[in-house]
């Protein structure tokens, strides 16, 4: 077996070393019912040749982003990843690194994370950031819990225009919580959260843009918030955004949640990504995930380490300010490298690149028979409402090659009243014949 | 524009107070921040600069400053290389980390994520277009269930904390449905990996801690005393973290059921009993399973990891969404909770990256080669434990050991030397640490795991190394322990003053001095 470094020879010489007569005797505390008692049914070793084409026979079966128009976003977004970023994350010293907790010898990840914090404050106009959490999701239900600890109140009230998979997480991580309150989905931009805070509110929740791609007044939601002691948490599902939209950290946010899929990291079915999480300077001891700070060594040089983790489970145990552990290093990696690459006039290119496209969208869109565009304001995605219903027609345009976005049945099924909406996402990827092929499918199924 | 001292321009900011060109080698250049070395106007990126005619911004447009530096692609090339060059990682040396498994990470399984056909698809794209994804994940769920004996699993959990979380609140969701919710408390050895006692408080529960007793293992009786009709469950680490398989694990399995709670088990140290022994036939409910661990996926400095949980029949109505089932045209991913299932604990359908890594990773090494590969694990960790118990301290030496190999410091009394020392030193021979002070119940632990991946050449020198130390500690020469290390980038860094007055981002000079006024 080719990752296996011993030979039998080397085993029984190791075996004669600690004095065992076989293997099974190193496993003697195993209960004699519980050790190898079994056969398992599966496969034995394989070559790589045969393991490459099982692989690839499995993700020939799967209709890939390149091959056809693509307009699918909701919350996961199709940029362009540079190849200099995939090539820097295969290294080995990044990718087969631990986490930084011998600062000597992971100066490389710790340097690193100290600029992917920076990066992400600057983005966010924030004070500080963390060195990122599993994703946006997680990011969220964790941001509504540091919330709490820090307000000492229990009401949250979560936008409509929340994305429903983060809705969702957040009432799984608050189980049979009265306390928290959901306003109904929100696809016209319409519902006033501002209405919904009381004395009682930790924090209100608002999504920018929103799922439906609508863009929020987060000014006014952080005056009103802060009005009755509550805090504003500022969620961002289009990292990308940032390069045209007002930093939230300028408008009064406390916590700001990003999914940072979008810079460096490719669409993978929904995973591995990662959560970006910044906030005020007098917030950092409620915050969860790992923390980089600059230090010097014994010889006075500049250098980083993990730090404050006496908020972190491993030191604090059941007093922690989370269970996280793991954060998302290598995604964060690939994130601070696009974002290097990119760099200010980059980044505001590439967000000017998207929004261009999305206003083409949005108008090819608009002169389509039988298609509504919801929005007035956007930035890379916006909500239709077709004449027919949406998850049916998303199939047939599939079926065609062109896959259309996302049927909002798909997230609220209980909902009758969006049945007919699709919400869709332009990129710099997207082309004018593929708003053209988009269009005139749609025509022809609108017929 | 200014130059550092690499000839470079230093951009927006200037090199701040300490930094000095090299880390004592010259293939190791220390390296400025970003910040120090880019600026706002260069971009490594070619993109179109597009006008807008009617912009749909409503008037949210950005005011304040980006300010992100940036790079051209050989700046960055040159700048990310040398940074990767001040970490250890475990292509370039033995990373004997005890419960982190630093295992060789195939490249096979970064070759295959990497195909279109699974990196560039959707998670919300039509089923019917993904029908290759989701049988891979039915797949990697069938080796996970097999290797397990188990009815379910769950694969969403992004990491091992999270599927801990998970399992919780599995259990918590199946103890509500059976009216059982003034459950209020849970049982935690004392030698539990912290995860395990944050998780339960998280969700609400008290814990209760179970002490170890002097072999290392738990009693069973310890815990039938601490069953009562409150106790919604336990928490076992199994093998546990001091590397001993529990021996009366069956009999604990029986006892919690039998007071009406459930087993989790904490499943970090799978690779040592993979394909040897199942954990369903030892009557846990629940475990996760660290891929990232036992089915090596990279850590990538400090993760993503991959969390996935295997469920008892009794706890399998209980996962969360999404998950796939067999529909009338192929597979479907169900999305919604249905009954009493505690609904969805992530965006999307996870770590799908980790799936396909681990699943190239188990069709490479077969069903064989899984068990072979855990009796390696523990046989290496039994072998370095061999050679070094007669120069260090064993604290549990009675049993076999599974996959790690566990000393305490008392081998280091009246030396002057610290646990923290001595794994100091270890960086001079070019070896990182073994796990420090883990776990809590041993004093001054060194908890070390080879892993099936080293060879039996690399665990000799290891060895020779590990005694060397040992004699020198032992004979006075204390200096070489304390201000360890000595051929690293960086000398030891002083934590205390990070935390003190935490630095948690660059700030241009100017802004910094400001600041701190």
């Amino acid at each position: 077996m080719r990752y296996l470094p011993h030979s039998d020879h080397e085993r029984a010489e190791m075996l004669g070393v600690i004095g065992a007569t076989d293997i099974d005797a190193l496993f003697s505390a195993v209960p004699k019912s519980a050790l190898k008692t079994f056969d398992l049914g599966l496969p034995a070793h394989s070559p790589e040749f045969l393991v490459e084409a099982h692989m690839k026979a499995l993700a020939a079966k799967n209709h890939a982003g390149a091959d056809g128009p693509f307009f699918v976003g909701a919350g996961a977004y199709r940029h362009h990843v540079p190849a200099t970023v995939d090539h820097l994350i295969q290294r080995s010293e990044w990718l087969t690194a631990y986490t930084p907790y011998q600062p000597e010898i992971s100066q490389g990840t710790l340097q690193m994370l100290f600029e992917f914090q920076t990066q992400v404050a600057k983005l966010t106009g924030m004070d500080v950031a963390n060195a990122s959490l599993y994703d946006g999701s997680t990011g969220t239900a964790e941001a509504v819990l540091m919330a709490r600890r820090l307000t000492r109140r229990n009401k949250v009230v979560l936008s409509g225009g929340l994305h429903p998979h983060y809705r969702d997480v957040v009432r799984a991580y608050l189980k049979d919580d009265a306390d928290l309150e959901c306003l109904s989905a929100s696809p016209e931009g319409q519902g006033d959260i501002l209405d919904h805070i009381d004395e009682q509110t930790a924090a209100i929740v608002v999504q920018t843009p929103d799922f439906y791609g609508h863009l929020r007044n987060i000014k006014t939601a952080a005056d009103a918030a802060h009005a009755k002691g509550a805090l504003l948490i500022v969620v961002i599902t289009e990292v990308v955004s940032l390069g045209l939209l007002e930093a939230p950290g300028a408008l009064g946010a406390d916590i700001v949640v990003a999914e940072g899929q979008s810079i460096g990291n490719a669409l993978n079915f929904g995973g591995p990504y990662l959560g970006l999480m910044a906030t005020r300077k007098e917030f950092i001891r409620q915050m969860p995930g790992r923390l980089c700070g600059e230090t010097v060594d014994a010889e006075g040089q500049r250098g980083f380490v993990l730090t404050l983790s006496t908020r972190e489970q491993h030191i604090r145990r059941e007093k922690a300010t989370s269970n996280i552990c793991t954060n998302s290093g290598l995604c964060a990696l690939a994130f601070s490298i696009h974002m290097g690459l990119l760099g200010e006039a980059g980044f505001t290119r590439l967000a000017r690149l998207n929004h261009a496209n999305a206003c083409k969208l949005a108008d090819a869109l608009a002169a389509v028979n039988g298609v509504e565009v919801l929005n007035s304001t956007f930035f890379n995605e916006m909500t239709i409402r077709t004449s027919l219903p949406a998850a049916a027609l998303i199939e047939r345009l599939a079926q065609r090659g062109i896959l259309a976005g996302v049927p909002v049945s798909r997230l609220e099924p209980t909902d009758a009243s969006i049945a007919n909406l699709i919400v869709l996402a332009a990129t710099e990827l997207t082309t004018d014949a593929d708003i053209a092929a988009l269009c005139a499918a749609l025509s022809e199924e609108l017929k | 524009m200014s130059m550092n001292n690499q000839g470079r321009p230093t951009g927006t900011g200037s090199i701040g107070s300490g930094f000095t060109s090299t880390s004592g080698s010259a293939l190791l250049p220390n390296e400025p921040l970003l910040f120090e070395i880019g600026d706002t106007e260069h971009s490594g990126v070619d993109l179109p600069d597009v006008e807008i005619s009617t912009s749909r911004l409503g008037g949210f447009e950005r005011k304040m400053p980006l300010d992100l530096a940036g790079l051209t692609e050989p700046e960055a090339m040159r700048h990310y290389v040398r940074l990767s060059r001040l970490n250890h990682s475990i292509d370039s040396g033995m990373y004997p980390l005890g419960s982190c498994t630093m295992k060789h990470n195939p490249r096979l399984n970064e070759k295959m994520a990497r195909l279109p056909g699974f990196s560039d698809i959707h998670p919300l794209q039509p089923v019917s277009t993904v029908q290759g994804a989701l049988e891979m994940m039915n797949q990697l769920s069938h080796w996970l269930m097999t290797l397990t004996n188990t009815a379910a699993v769950a694969l969403t959990p992004k990491a091992g904390a999270h599927g801990e979380l998970l399992g919780m609140m599995a259990i918590k969701a199946a103890q509500d449905a059976a009216g059982q919710s003034h459950r209020r408390i849970v049982l935690v050895p004392e030698s539990a990996h912290g995860t395990n006692p944050a998780t339960a408080a998280f969700l609400g529960y008290s814990v209760k801690p179970i002490p170890a007793r002097d072999d290392g293992t738990v009693d069973v009786q310890a815990v039938k005393n601490a069953l009562s009709p409150d106790v919604a469950a336990i928490m076992l680490t199994n093998p546990n973290t001091c590397g001993l398989f529990e021996p009366q694990v069956i009999e604990i399995a029986e006892a919690v059921h039998a007071a009406g709670a459930f087993f989790y088990c904490d499943g970090a140290n799978f690779n040592a009993i993979m394909g040897v022994v199942r954990p369903g036939d030892l009557g846990i409910d629940a475990m996760h399973i660290n891929l990232h661990k036992t089915f090596s996926t990279p850590h990538g400095g400090g993760g993503p990891g991959a969390g996935p949980v295997v469920l008892s029949a009794a706890l399998a109505p209980f996962a969360p969404v999404p998950f796939v089932r067999k529909g009338s045209n192929g597979l479907d991913l169900v999305e919604h909770a249905e009954g009493g299932a505690l609904g969805r604990i992530t965006a999307f359908q996870g770590q799908m990256g980790m799936y396909v890594r681990a699943l190239t990773y188990m069709l490479s090494h077969g069903g064989d080669g899984l068990a072979q590969a855990a009796q390696d694990a523990v046989l290496n960790a039994n072998y370095i434990k061999a050679r070094l118990q007669h120069v260090f301290s064993v604290p549990f030496g009675d049993y076999p050991t599974m996959h790690e190999a566990l000393f305490d410091d008392s081998f280091l009394a009246g030396t002057g030397v610290t646990t923290l020392d001595f794994a100091k030193a270890l960086i001079d021979e070019g070896f990182h640490p073994m796990t420090m002070y883990f776990p809590l119940v041993v004093h001054g632990a060194m908890l070390i795991e080879p892993t099936e991946s080293e060879s039996k050449q690399t665990l000799d020198h290891f060895c020779d190394v590990m005694e060397e130390l040992a004699l020198d500690a032992k004979a006075g020469n204390k200096e070489r322990f304390t201000s360890a290390p000595l051929k690293a980038p960086r000398r030891r860094l002083d934590e205390t003053r990070a935390a003190r007055s935490p630095i948690l981002k660059w700030e241009r000079p100017d802004e910094a001095l400001k600041a701190a006024e």
